[in-house]
């Protein structure tokens, strides 16, 4: 099997997937298990007082199978996702799940681009990481910000390949391995995840294939027609980008070269 | 007396708890987390009377990415 860890979590399966925006839980559920993914993430937020439907995401969510890992989205502040990330480890405490030890940060910038602060997140991780958290730090594709959260003490960076939702995918494959260049100098197990803006599976792959220890994604399942199949196609995105990555690619070249051989050729060669 | 919960006023009896507000919404404590004066509230809180003013959140885990 191949795993890695973030600080203290090993990592049985590098798809993260997230429980938002499915057409029902049973879609959820369905797509969960068809992604083969280990960690789904969760969004902490006010329950419904007065029209409680009686229906929990915790029921639909099999609590010793998948590592919960509860996110801080929503948060515009360093100290609202701090409370966000103290409630969500209170609620996974109570229920047993190891997931009580984590969260994925989102300190971000406002409502439309959803793109993460760097200072707020900087600053939020310094404190979370006084709270005993492991912190998974939601990043933008700047190589040097994701070093900086690095050195604030984040477990784990979270580069962007797109904005959340957006399904642009990798918009800039050079920051993203620049990023792993940089996160992994002299340290080549630190875990970089890339996070946000996959479409399809093989934006996937193309992260794996960039050496990304992992892949976090929701919309892109959560919102296709068919999200169990786009599950597993992501599954296999995930299997093939790792398995390149291991592989060690040919270098790209301008010219052709011929995979037969050219001796013994009865044909005519232009300009020979 | 006068609260706050989840950003609504409402009016309690004095010696309401927060598991007595929780499970009037028909909730289990287990499935939610509790602020209270935007400070976490653990468990071992959930039975001492609320004061006026005091402002609660209660939340619990939805769908996201």
């Amino acid at each position: 099997m191949d795993l890695f860890r973030i600080k203290n979590f090993d990592i049985t399966n590098r798809l993260f997937v997230g429980t938002g925006k499915y057409a029902s839980y049973e879609v959820m559920q369905k797509a969960l298990d068809a992604s083969g993914c280990q960690v789904v993430t969760v969004a902490v937020r006010r329950e419904r007082l007065m029209d409680a439907q009686g229906k929990s995401l915790l029921d639909f969510l099999d609590l010793s199978r998948y590592v919960i890992l509860p996110n801080t989205a929503g948060c515009f502040t360093a100290e609202d996702a701090i409370r966000v990330a103290l409630l969500g480890r209170d609620l996974l405490e109570k229920n047993g799940n190891k997931g009580a030890g984590w969260v994925k940060l989102e300190v971000l910038g406002d409502k439309k681009t959803l793109l993460p602060d760097p200072i707020g997140t900087i600053e939020a991780t310094r404190e979370l990481v006084k709270e005993g958290f492991t912190v998974l730090a939601y990043s933008s594709d700047d190589p040097r910000t994701a070093v900086r959260i690095k050195e604030a003490g984040a477990a784990s960076v979270m580069p962007a390949g797109s904005p959340i939702g957006s399904g642009m995918g990798i918009l800039n494959p050079n920051n993203i391995a620049l990023c792993l260049e940089l996160l992994k100098e002299n340290d080549p197990t630190y875990p970089v995840i890339v996070d946000a803006g996959v479409g399809t599976a093989s934006d996937v792959t193309i992260a794996m294939e960039l050496g990304a220890d992992g892949v976090l994604l929701n919309t892109g399942i959560a919102h296709a027609k068919d999200a169990i199949k786009m599950a597993a196609a992501m599954k296999h995105g995930l299997e093939a980008g790792r398995l390149s990555y291991q592989s060690g690619r040919i270098p790209k070249k301008r010219y052709a070269t011929a995979s037969s051989p050219f001796e013994g050729v009865i044909s005519y060669i232009p300009g020979e | 007396m006068n609260i706050t919960v989840n950003g609504q006023p409402r009016e309690v009896v004095e010696g309401t708890t927060l598991r007595a507000l929780v499970e009037q919404s028909k909730l289990t404590p287990e499935k939610v987390a509790i602020e209270l004066n935007r400070r976490l509230a653990k468990s071992d809180k959930y039975d001492l009377p609320l004061k006026d003013g005091d402002e609660i959140e209660i939340v619990t885990f939805v769908g996201g990415g």
